[in-house]
């Protein structure tokens, strides 16, 4: 099913987080950043609250996300450049398509597989109280679907240069654009400029929008598409882009 | 084995290659000669289909690099220059995941590492990481990669750029033992390379083929025997003394 030239990128990609300090300092700080959030000592904080469920900590994953993704996904083809072995790797009887896909997954297992250490935070709202699972799952379902946008992006952005602030940079500001597209702010600028359905297209680009709607229980067909979409274009344009503009 | 047709590589107005045709076969041990800039390194990746040429074609083994770019580099073990490699792997999970990426049979893995091990002397740095080798040792692993799934092709961009005396040695001794069995080229800078190991030289300038002849042929054309001054002569147009072209 799966090339074997994309499942031997992955692995070595995946362990390549573990023997470089790269993973365990994103883990760590993503860890403890969310802990922290989550139940920190504020209004609206969860022990105020008093309610069994995640709201507050799913309402932090899209601002931890933002900054700690792109600093994932800046150096997958941006240090490939930079230290030639894009040369060494693209000789090698793989198709691009097959390269990109494979440091992709690598980067998205490894960030499911951060996700998946903050399963102690679950155990300590099932402890407290009766929390509902069906929404503590989509939430997780919806980061999973979140981070594989903001990866898609930063994949992108790193393919564009061999420098990784400059990567970095450009994928923090584009995620940052689409988490918010929907915002009023920037909704009410645009409808002094442009026509209504425009506006209307423009608000259908929020990440946030899609992001909190699935948090809140709902599964609509909008989101898994919008999200599908994200991830397949932008995952599409990496492919393209090296295709073309393989050495610098 | 190799057919070159009528490669043209431009890079914005810079033509890096400029209509250059030429052949290659089993046995043959082809040295790459120019100046710095003069199209080798590009000719070599079009070779590999690391790049995409702007006219001609290069077929290897009959396979196009426009139409079978993946059969292609099947036939091929490439040397890039400077020898990139993953530093955060050991030279053994490097040369493993090589073979994962060639599909080398499992059964057939353990063997074919160990002996590029032993060709390339890594035996006592086998478990250590890349990025703690010496620039000679970053080299022989690159080599060893190149080697690993026998292939009939070799393509090595300055294979003994930066090494001691004594590597360049084991290098060129490395070269002649595999050149009865396949068919290699070379890039170099250092012309007495090309007559200890070459049974052809080609010299680019300026992306143009201007010489294509045995390394003999190529000094004769100087009183003195002296392929430096061949060198000069036919990559600058200079007049030099003792040179006929």
């Amino acid at each position: 099913m799966m090339h074997h030239t994309t499942k031997a990128i992955i692995k070595r990609e995946l362990k390549s987080y573990f023997t470089t300090p790269l993973g365990y300092v994103f883990t760590v700080i993503f860890l403890f950043a969310i802990g922290y959030v989550t139940f920190e000592p504020g209004r609206g904080s969860f022990f105020v609250m008093r309610q069994a469920d995640l709201s507050s900590f799913f309402r932090y994953i899209p601002w931890l996300f933002i900054f700690l993704i792109p600093s994932t996904a800046m150096r997958l083809w941006a240090e490939e450049r930079k230290s030639g072995t894009i040369e060494f790797l693209l000789t090698l009887p793989v198709t691009v398509p097959q390269a990109v896909l494979g440091k992709f997954i690598a980067a998205w297992i490894f960030i499911a597989l951060a996700l998946l250490g903050t399963m102690p935070i679950v155990f300590t709202v099932a402890y407290l109280g009766k929390p509902d699972y069906g929404v503590i799952f989509l939430g997780y379902f919806a980061s999973l679907l979140l981070a594989g946008s903001f990866l898609a992006v930063g994949t992108f952005f790193s393919a564009i240069t061999k420098n990784q602030v400059v990567s970095f940079i450009l994928s923090v500001v584009f995620c940052y654009i689409f988490l918010m597209a929907g915002s009023p702010p920037i909704l009410e600028t645009l409808s002094t400029l442009f026509p209504k359905y425009m506006v209307s297209l423009f608000e259908e680009l929020s990440i946030l929008n899609h992001f909190e709607s699935m948090g809140r229980g709902v599964v609509r067909l909008s989101d898994l598409w919008f999200f599908g979409a994200m991830i397949v274009g932008w995952v599409y344009a990496s492919m393209s882009l090296l295709d073309y503009k393989k050495a610098n | 084995m190799i057919e070159v047709s009528n490669l043209s590589k431009n890079f914005g107005n810079i033509k890096a290659v400029d209509d250059v045709s030429f052949n290659v076969n089993i046995g043959e041990v082809l040295g790459f000669l120019g100046p710095n800039g003069a199209g080798k390194s590009t000719t070599m990746k079009i070779i590999t289909c690391f790049l995409k040429p702007s006219d001609g074609d290069v077929k290897v083994a009959g396979h196009s690099i426009h139409e079978d770019p993946i059969s292609v580099k099947r036939k091929i073990g490439y040397m890039p220059e400077n020898a990139p490699l993953y530093e955060d792997m050991t030279v053994v999970e490097f040369l493993q995941f090589v073979c994962e990426m060639r599909n080398i049979d499992l059964e057939r893995r353990p063997s074919s590492i160990d002996g590029v091990i032993t060709k390339c002397h890594l035996e006592n740095v086998k478990n250590q990481s890349i990025e703690t080798l010496s620039k000679g040792f970053k080299r022989r692993v690159s080599m060893a990669q190149a080697l690993i799934h026998d292939p009939e092709v070799l393509i090595l961009d300055e294979p003994t750029d930066g090494l001691d005396p004594n590597q360049k040695h084991d290098v060129r001794a490395l070269i002649k033992e595999l050149s009865n069995s396949k068919c290699i080229i070379l890039s170099t800078h250092i012309l007495e390379e090309v007559e200890a190991v070459c049974t052809r030289a080609i010299i680019i300038s300026s992306g143009k083929k201007l010489f294509d002849g045995t390394p003999s042929e190529l000094s004769e054309k100087s009183a003195d025997r002296k392929v430096d001054d061949v060198f000069r002569a036919i990559t600058t147009s200079l007049d030099v003394e003792g040179v006929t072209l």
